[in-house]
């Protein structure tokens, strides 16, 4: 019998770019967690920050308070922000069984399962890239590639994230990424 | 009597926005500092509540963290409340006024996001530069989570400022793994923290109309003596802490203890680790009892003074401890908290094989299955009764 030592906890891994805002998305998916009631840890995985490196984040989740303090290994949920990430890091490493994997891609989630080899869980696909330059003008996935995310888990609601977006980005960067959020939630896909 | 909840504030913060917000709330005179990571944050927060004017401290902006440690003697001296941050190597340039911190018996709020010394240049966590200040004579209090490192924050300056105790304390939390991890915190409402640090009365302070010299010189006359009372000071803060924090608990509901045991009662096995590991090995020995195996934990959170004979009675009926630490005592017969221990464990009736497992130097990850490597490594030990004095886990040998 594996040893589980996330009881209680989902566990998030994000993917993406340094500059991308892989950081900021789990921040705000995690203070949306605490805003409905939940423990959480949000950390990105350390470093000088590259920009254009690959770079991961990590979220932890529970109705009870929080003590492992590691990286995540076997996540419950990996969102991957960047559409070329895909092509050099095995995001799906570690995922749970029954996990979640969210891509940015204008590809369908057959095409992804098909990639990684992802057997169970669900697989969900957004082509965040297409909606951040059609609603911003500017490649900002990271609103539109976790609105799916939430979608596909309902771990927090659509609203609950909105408001946190609205409260960090007042005015119209956040007004906008409202829209892209809503529209990913429309456009992505669960296969 | 317990703050209610509608007046609790509950926000998402990093450890290091924690302490600012907890600095914020203690009302301080004086706030010298120099950046490093990962300490940053602390500094670049309490400078926003400075330029918005939510808090009426002289931040002074230091040329280097030797002249921040100096600034905030100079500070206490005169009787303000008085903090500062750092980590790693600005720490190590602290060097020679730690010592006078605490020898001049300075209460100051030291608040170090714990991070490894070079070289080479790391800038991730390990415990090298807490375990290096060890013996300069300052309290250390090390914390698990976001919400730890706020409680004490408050705390250190109602048990540095008590007249039986006048020292610096040292408040760590792990580089990055907690100063950059966003957590829960309930904060308490301004008017409670006021009320429980009240304005520092200093036992002491310069003043130009009555003038004194302080900490000039003693030789062979008195500096001993100076020691002798130094010694009597550290050793008598757990007392005091203890009283401030019952008082802390009840407001918050929340205490810690000068170390936190978990499942010790009937363990084969006790871990003892500080900081951030402390709460992954409580999850481990949750997942290691389901197989059978009892293993219990010590989060060890005042090393200094070090709780000798508190840690000798808890671990009393244990076959064996487990010391898991992020620091080397290069050339010593094992590493800091495993030197404490052995030491602690040396007139006690019952003594359990010590293992030391150095790990995680430089911010390498410690996972839960490090933990459960030490355990099985130390299960064996236990079977055939001999143990190395020390071993390093999770590197390339």
């Amino acid at each position: 019998m594996a040893m589980d030592f996330a009881k209680g906890i989902t566990e998030f891994r994000w993917h993406g770019r340094g500059g991308q805002g892989v950081v900021t998305s789990n921040q705000m998916l995690g203070k949306a967690a605490l805003a409905e009631g939940n423990y959480i840890q949000a950390f990105p995985e350390f470093g000088p920050e590259r920009t254009g490196a690959p770079v991961r984040a990590f979220l932890r989740i529970s109705k009870k308070p929080i003590q492992v303090y590691a990286q995540v290994y076997h996540p419950d949920v990996v969102v991957c922000i960047d559409p070329t990430l895909v092509e050099v890091v095995n995001v799906a490493e570690g995922l749970k069984d029954n996990g979640t994997l969210v891509i940015n891609t204008d590809k369908g989630p057959e095409v992804i399962r098909e990639k990684f080899g992802v057997k169970g869980g669900k697989v969900v696909t957004v082509d965040a890239s297409t909606i951040a330059m059609e609603v911003m003008g500017r490649p900002f996935y990271n609103m539109p590639t976790m609105a799916a995310a939430v979608k596909a888990t309902g771990i927090v609601a659509v609203e609950t994230v909105t408001n946190e977006v609205l409260e960090r980005y007042p005015g119209k960067v956040g007004d906008l990424n409202k829209v892209a959020i809503e529209r990913a939630v429309k456009e992505a896909k669960v296969g | 009597m317990s703050v209610p909840k509608n007046k609790i504030t509950v926000e998402g913060l990093t450890g290091d926005a924690a302490i600012a917000y907890a600095l914020k709330q203690a009302d301080l005179d004086v706030l010298a500092a120099y950046p490093i990571t990962p300490q940053t944050i602390i500094v670049e927060d309490y400078q926003h509540f400075a330029a918005n004017g939510e808090v009426k401290a002289h931040v002074i902006p230091v040329e280097s963290e030797h002249s921040a440690m100096s600034a905030c003697v100079g500070a206490s001296a005169v009787g303000g409340r008085v903090a500062t941050a750092s980590a790693s190597a600005g720490l190590a340039l602290m060097w020679e006024i730690l010592y006078c911190a605490a020898s001049m018996r300075m209460p100051i709020v030291f608040t170090v996001a714990n991070r490894a010394l070079s070289a080479p240049i790391n800038i991730h966590n390990d415990h090298s530069d807490g375990m290096g200040m060890r013996d300069s004579g300052f309290i250390q209090l090390y914390c698990q989570s976001s919400q730890e490192a706020y409680d004490t924050t408050i705390m250190a300056f109602k048990i540095a400022e008590n007249h039986d105790v006048l020292l610096p304390v040292m408040v760590g939390i792990d580089g990055f793994i907690l100063s950059h991890n966003v957590e829960r915190v309930e904060m308490l409402p301004d008017d409670v923290v006021s009320k429980f640090l009240g304005v520092r009365k200093p036992f002491i302070a310069l003043d130009p109309d009555k003038p004194i010299t302080m900490g000039p010189l003693a030789l062979t006359d008195y500096y001993f003596e100076f020691k002798e009372q130094q010694d009597k000071a550290i050793m008598g803060a757990p007392k005091v802490y203890k009283e401030v924090e019952k008082e802390f608990a009840d407001l918050t509901g929340r205490k810690y203890g000068l170390f936190e045991t978990h499942k010790t009662n009937d363990a084969d096995i006790i871990i003892i680790a500080m900081s951030t590991m402390g709460g992954t090995a409580k999850v481990v020995a949750d997942a290691m009892r389901e197989k059978g195996d009892k293993v219990g934990v010590i989060r060890l959170k005042m090393f200094r003074p070090f709780p000798a004979k508190e840690i000798a009675k808890v671990l009393g009926k244990a076959k064996a401890v487990a010391v898991f630490e992020k620091a080397m005592s290069f050339g010593a017969a094992t590493h800091p908290l495993a030197l404490e221990v052995r030491t602690a464990l040396y007139d006690a009736e019952e003594r359990p094989m010590v293992v030391d497992f150095v790990v995680g130097l430089g911010g390498r990850d410690v996972t839960p299955m490090t933990f459960v490597e030490g355990i099985e490594k130390t299960k064996k030990y236990i079977a055939k009764g001999k143990a190395p004095m020390y071993e390093t886990l999770g590197v390339r040998k």
